[in-house]
């Protein structure tokens, strides 16, 4: 029946061979079917993710095609009409118009497209580097792992805005060295976070059990580890956006982030503020702009991880 | 068991395995967990070796030492012939494709992130047994049928499957290397009696038609009683006992032995007369992070005296094939004597 | 039937989940009488767990429901109970060792604490007229820990638990679950976390306050060795149903039920020999359970009658029972 043969290999091969494959791809489409129905049902049941997400998406879709959607996306350049200056919120212009003329709608939903932008290069650059740092430290332990978190340490010290600011100082500032101040710092977060899931998944015994296999490091890590940390990172990475955004709204509005004639959300709650309470709309409706879209990503934030924790009950 | 050789396969010796424990701030040593202190044995091929003990007994880090995931502190292990002690390249290559492990909870042995095939073709893609996917997945079908499973399984994730099947996936993913040798480490201990069952038949089903050899670690001696051929107690880090399986259950010497048999819970009239009379009183197993001095079981051993406290008996042949470590047993004993000895105080239960 | 100190009817438990409803418990009944000691025995996943839950109280009622039956403890309808009352009957009238006496006791607070507290709070409860004093709760505690064989109780009174061992910490929570004097105790898989030689010690002791005390008790556990030393009787419990009960002694040397001689048929055996086949198939999913009786298709005795209707418990000998149409009942 089944013995080794002639290469001292455990296999049999006298069956059809076509047959098992059909229904081994049938299988495989029935599985990854299942679990994505399954995943959508655990987060469409919960309503804070799914207002999260729905938020999120609107902002994503108005930004993706802001030129249009938009009445006026000339405005978001260079453009001025000093006739239509300080117009408040009317059926031609939603939001009004600004000090220069320019409606704020327009301003706004491209403001969103450089927030967007924001969050993509900062958590870009930084989580990669984090999560791999996190990873080696954690899996290789010792001298290794204690020089990577001494020196983590030292740069969670340092707040996101501070060194932002002092880069920013110190140099032109322009909205490229804000986003690359931040991500200096914003790595450390994911590489602790990622340290500690690594260190415990370490002692599991699938890992030992890839290890009797002969894996090197290096695919233990890849295969074995990262996967184990995904769903932690993904809920960090979608909070973390709201607060990058916000970061980066705050230097704007200290003028050291986007810089005029940008629509940056930031910089014209910054410009507008000098003329409240007369014309609130330059200040309101950027704020709530940013209040909405940092909202919706702390929400789909806690809905994920409400929902990672019920997967992981196993309910 | 036709076809199997005498010479010994795997040969452990003097193995010492001891874990730091560091505290502080520099993570200075304070003290060590002596797990292992000490152990040799030797096992055939095709050959079941049963090893069993409590917990602290160092058993299930004889086994790991053995296939590697702990390096040994001091010792030698030899496989097929070749000293494989030091961790090179060239024996962690050899011994990971002769060597395997079957781990005890199937709720930790698998990768919950990983599919069934991607964990099982781990090993042949490391390995490089097969380049295709294609020929991988076939393989992979194979291993899943022989281990009692459809190969529809293979793009099951691990929480979709019971902990017989996961099991059972386990087994598979040892046996893709086609190994010589597994280590299972209390493989059913955490399944139901009649599941458990079902995977003793598939591994003993699978030893016969492969000629494996097992080394089989648990703490369910009358687990250990039906399939091993030889079996070792091992108490606090060292081996106590050692036996063919039947004589080492007729006539236990040590008295750590009897006591342990004499604690199993059983069912049957016919187990309970054959348990000895429980020989100690009372007491606490000990940490293999104090273990106590000269023979380890003497604060529990009703035949302790000073000798026992001061000095740890050298494990020897009593009977051909039959090792003991106990101050209170003569060297070669005759059958007659050891029947009378074990016989004195056996438990007469009607 | 004022001699049964519980009394389980008919009990019926569902919970509703994501596939459905999924009906656990269909139709348990037990007893266990005053200074008996009783076993339910059953693999994972069989109801025994929910069925203790329920006498305890302590099921979450959504996501669960009881849509029939009843549970008598000491006469009083346990489900009926106001959570006031439930309260006031735990840990006094009745009592439940948990299975894993490395987690189940607090680790920031000393064993003195804890067993000083549990001790405070029976005094209120049972009416005395005044609080026990210091001494007095003192005293008690010493007590009851040289009861359960503890050496130097005193020192253990200020122990943490992490300090101390396994078995000590399981004579601990023996400890606490006696010290209120309860009539009725359900331990869940005593011993099964400790080491053998350890459960061995546990299990003697268990034994003995049982019998000095004359507490009833209830002993869930999969494990039959346990059920053989420790029990008078036992129910064996399969996919939330009883299959068959009997006098310990009789169920294992003549098992009626097709699942409990396959059950037994599967324990290795200090003796040697082989082991069985096992039990073909799984556990049930109870969103979807067999009809009749649940382990119809499972059984190779499996008849047309098996699968319409859940067969009665048919008395084969005194004490010995089995749900079973092998033995009769088609036309029950």
């Amino acid at each position: 029946m089944s013995s080794r043969n002639a290469n001292g290999s455990l296999i049999d091969d006298n069956h059809g061979t076509a047959s098992i494959e059909d229904e081994l791809s049938i299988s495989r489409w029935k599985e990854l079917k299942e679990r994505f129905g399954r995943g959508w049902f655990r987060f469409s049941r919960n309503p804070i993710s799914i207002a999260g997400g729905s938020m999120v998406l609107l902002v994503i879709i108005l930004a993706l095609f802001a030129p249009y959607l938009t009445p006026y996306p000339q405005h978001a350049r260079e453009y001025t009409d000093f006739s239509q200056t300080f117009q408040p919120p009317n059926r031609e212009h939603w939001f009004g118009t600004d000090e220069v003329g320019r409606d704020v709608f327009t301003r706004v939903i491209f403001g969103y497209r450089i927030s967007l932008l924001m969050a993509l290069v900062v958590l870009g650059i930084s989580v990669p580097f984090g999560v791999m740092l996190g990873l080696i430290s954690g899996y290789l332990g010792g001298r290794v792992e204690t020089i990577i978190m001494r020196i983590t340490d030292v740069f969670l010290a340092i707040p996101a805005l501070v060194m932002a600011l002092a880069i920013c100082a110190a140099f032109t500032p322009t909205i490229e060295k804000a986003m690359l101040a931040v991500a200096s710092i914003w790595w450390t977060w994911h590489c602790r976070l990622v340290n500690g899931i690594t260190r415990s998944i370490k002692m599991e015994e699938f890992v030992q059990a890839s290890q009797v296999n002969g894996a090197s490091p290096l695919r233990i890590i890849i295969k074995d580890i990262l996967p184990n940390c995904a769903s932690a990172i993904i809920v960090k990475v979608t909070l973390d956006a709201g607060f990058v955004i916000l970061v980066g709204a705050g230097l704007s509005f200290l003028g050291l982030g986007v810089q005029p004639p940008k629509p940056g959300l930031g910089t014209m709650i910054s410009y507008g503020a000098a003329h409240l309470p007369t014309k609130w709309w330059l200040t309101v409706f950027p704020s709530m702009a940013i209040f909405f879209l940092i909202l919706g990503f702390n929400l789909l934030g806690d809905g994920l991880r409400d929902v990672i924790a019920v997967e992981a009950e196993g309910i | 068991m036709e076809g199997r050789m005498a010479e010994p396969f795997l040969v452990v010796e003097n193995l010492v395995k001891h874990f730091p424990i560091r505290a502080g701030v520099f993570q200075r040593q304070i003290g060590e967990v002596r797990a292992v202190d000490g152990v040799s044995l030797q096992i055939e091929r095709g050959e079941i070796f049963g090893l069993v003990g409590e917990s602290g007994s160092g058993k299930s880090t004889v086994g790991k030492t053995i296939v590697r995931i702990f390096r040994p502190t001091s010792g030698t292990i030899h496989f097929m012939g070749k000293d494989v002690t030091e961790r090179t390249k060239r024996n962690v290559d050899f011994l990971t494709k002769q060597t395997q492990m079957v781990f005890q909870d199937p709720k930790s042995s698998l990768n919950p992130r990983r599919s069934i095939l991607s964990t099982i073709e781990d090993a042949l893609i490391v390995h490089r047994i097969s380049h295709n996917g294609r020929n991988r997945r076939m393989i992979v079908a194979d291993l899943l049928k022989r281990v009692e499973l459809s190969p529809t399984y293979m793009y099951k994730y691990p929480s979709a499957l019971s902990g017989g099947q996961r099991q059972r996936v386990s087994i598979a993913r040892a046996l893709a290397v086609n190994p010589f040798f597994i280590v299972l480490d209390e493989p059913t201990s955490a399944l139901d009696v009649s599941v458990q069952a079902k995977i003793i038949r598939l591994l003993q089903r699978l030893q016969k038609e492969l000629q494996l050899s097992y080394l089989f670690i648990s703490h369910d001696l009358s687990l250990v009683r039906t399939i091993a051929k030889r079996t070792a107690v091992m108490y606090v880090g060292r081996i106590y006992e050692l036996a063919p399986t039947e004589q080492l259950f007729l006539y236990p010497l040590c008295p750590y032995t009897r006591t342990l048999i004499s604690s199993v819970p059983v069912i049957s009239k016919e187990e309970n007369r054959i348990k000895p009379a429980k020989q100690s009183i009372g007491g606490e197993v000990p940490s293999p992070v104090t273990p106590p001095s000269g023979c380890a079981f003497h604060p529990r051993c009703e035949l302790a005296d000073d000798i026992c406290r001061k000095q740890l008996p050298d494990l020897e042949e009593v009977l051909p094939g039959h090792f003991t470590r106990c101050h209170h047993v003569e060297k070669n004993m005759t059958l007659d004597q050891i029947k009378e000895k074990s016989m004195i105080k056996k438990q007469g239960k009607s | 039937m004022n001699n049964n100190m519980l009394q389980i009817r008919d009990l019926h438990v569902h919970f509703h989940v994501y596939e459905g409803i999924s009906r656990v418990l269909d139709g348990v009944s037990l007893h266990v009488l005053k200074g008996e000691r009783v076993g339910l025995a059953g693999e994972t996943g069989c109801g025994k767990t929910i069925t203790m839950k329920s006498v305890m109280g302590i099921l979450h009622i959504p996501p669960a429901t009881i849509p029939r039956g009843e549970i008598l403890l000491d006469g009083r309808n346990v489900l009926k109970l106001s959570k006031k009352e439930l309260i006031r009957m735990k840990g006094t009238d009745i009592s439940m060792m948990f299975q894993d006496p490395m987690n189940a006791l607090n680790p920031v607070f000393t064993v003195g604490q804890q067993l000083r507290d549990v001790i405070r709070f029976s005094g209120r409860r049972l009416g005395e007229k005044s609080v026990l004093s210091k001494k007095e709760i003192y005293d008690r505690a010493i007590a009851v820990l040289r009861e359960v064989r503890l050496p130097d109780p005193e020192r253990i009174m200020s122990n943490y638990s992490l300090e101390l061992s396994g078995g000590m910490r399981q004579r601990v929570l023996i400890a606490m679950d006696l010290v209120n004097k309860p009539k009725f105790l359900i331990a869940d898989e005593p011993g099964t976390a400790l080491d053998v030689t350890i459960q061995a010690q546990i299990l003697d002791l268990l034994k003995e306050l049982v019998k000095t005390r004359r507490i009833s008790i209830l002993l869930i556990t999969h494990n039959l060795g346990v059920i053989q030393e420790m029990t008078e009787r036992v129910y064996i419990m399969y996919a939330g149903q009883i299959v068959e009960t009997s006098v310990t002694a009789s169920l294992f040397e003549a098992p009626k039920h097709p699942y409990t001689q396959g059950l037994i048929a599967s324990v290795p055996r200090l003796t040697g020999g082989e082991i069985a086949e096992g039990i073909p198939g799984t556990v049930p999913d109870y969103t979807v359970a067999p009809s009749g009786c649940r382990f119809h298709p499972r059984c190779p005795h499996a008849m047309t009658v098996c699968r319409s209707r859940k067969p009665p418990l048919i008395e084969l000998d005194r004490d010995h029972e089995a749900a079973c149409y092998l033995y009769g009942g088609q036309n029950g």
